[in-house]
């Protein structure tokens, strides 16, 4: 493949990026109002957002190191939260797994929500694309979330308090994956999943250190590929 | 709260922790290729995780001590409708951050 059709892809990536500005950009800055307010300094409200980069986790982390948790479950909790990483991990590795080793590693820093859900979609839509198109479109829909993430927390920690409530920002997040949802909802399998989810999560949701989370999610998409299966063998059967 | 050098060690290990949660199969397990069943459960991986991060955050919300406020979930409700509708997650988004901000003006 030639250097053009890459350079066209990390650049077709950086569009189909772009609109999830909104989403980052309310979600850094609360987190840095957040932190901020539970006390941390400047340099650990950024510490978390550039080591970690993943907002639901670092709230997570901040909510129970605030309320007095000892650090070993607040550790536990987050990085539970962050157990969906592993699976899209998993996920892309069947697109991007031939890319050099440097370049999974950068990619896996960068691996967020909105990353893996738009590079994903893409690929499926486009399975005859080289690993290195996929890479720079990979790179591409990243350039304009993570940086924002960083600088907006950075701006989140400097006005601290001083945003009003009227703003509601606790609610960004619920939003933000709500509007996600809709688009995923793309077969029946798709949508038995999201309901088993959100079933399981309500009634687990009294489990410690966030199980109700890892519970939920793994009967989801137990009851998706079995729906899958399903479908798959009625489509089967009436063809003759 | 833990605070100094203890807050500095939690950061890097969360960080760690995270990097290795994203590396895990993208690094290690490369291009050899993965049994289809695996692949067929990690395709609802998205759809299944998410809803259930969101569920309770939108029927019990922190802001209000966990008691469930009409003007969030009818945002809520929007949102995922005009999202499903319009497959357009920035116009979802709009229309659920406009409904909020119009329901809790109108609600309180």
């Amino acid at each position: 493949m030639s250097s053009q059709t890459t350079k066209s892809l990390y650049w077709q990536g950086v569009r189909d990026g772009a609109p999830f500005v909104l989403v980052v950009v309310p979600f850094s800055l609360l987190f840095g109002v957040v932190g901020t307010e539970a006390g941390l300094a400047l340099s650990e409200v950024m510490g978390f957002s550039v080591l970690v980069i993943a907002g639901a986790a670092q709230f997570t982390a901040v909510q129970l190191l605030s309320d007095g948790a000892p650090a070993l479950v607040a550790l536990v909790s987050a990085l539970a939260v962050n157990l969906r990483m592993a699976m899209y991990s998993a996920s892309l590795t069947p697109y991007l797994g031939a890319a050099p080793l440097w370049q999974r590693a950068i990619a896996a820093y960068f691996m967020v929500d909105q990353s893996y859900t738009v590079s994903y979609f893409a690929y499926e839509s486009h399975p005859r694309w080289s690993v290195p198109e996929r890479m720079s479109y990979y790179f591409g829909v990243v350039t304009p979330i993570c940086p924002l993430w960083y600088l907006f927390t950075l701006l989140g920690a400097l006005i601290g308090d001083t945003i009003p409530e009227a703003f509601a920002l606790d609610f960004a997040l619920p939003i933000t994956f709500l509007a996600m949802i809709g688009p995923m909802l793309r077969t029946p399998a798709h949508v038995a999943a999201a309901l088993v989810s959100v079933a399981v999560a309500l009634l687990a949701a009294g489990l410690p250190y966030n199980l109700g989370l890892l519970v939920a999610g793994l009967a989801g998409m137990m009851t998706g590929a079995q729906v899958e299966v399903m479908l798959e063998r009625r489509k089967a059967a009436r063809q003759p | 709260m833990i605070e100094g050098r203890e807050l500095w060690l939690f950061i890097a290990a969360l960080g760690i922790g995270t990097f290795g949660l994203r590396f895990v199969f993208l690094g290690l397990v490369g291009d050899r290729p993965m049994p289809a069943w695996l692949l067929r459960h990690l395709r609802y991986t998205a759809v299944a995780l998410i809803p259930a991060l969101v569920a309770p955050l939108t029927l019990w919300p922190a802001a209000t001590g966990g008691a469930p406020d009409p003007a969030r979930l009818i945002a809520a409700g929007v949102t995922l409708v005009i999202g499903f509708a319009t497959r357009n997650v920035v116009l979802a988004i709009a229309s659920g951050a406009l409904t909020l901000f119009g329901g809790l003006a109108l609600l309180g």
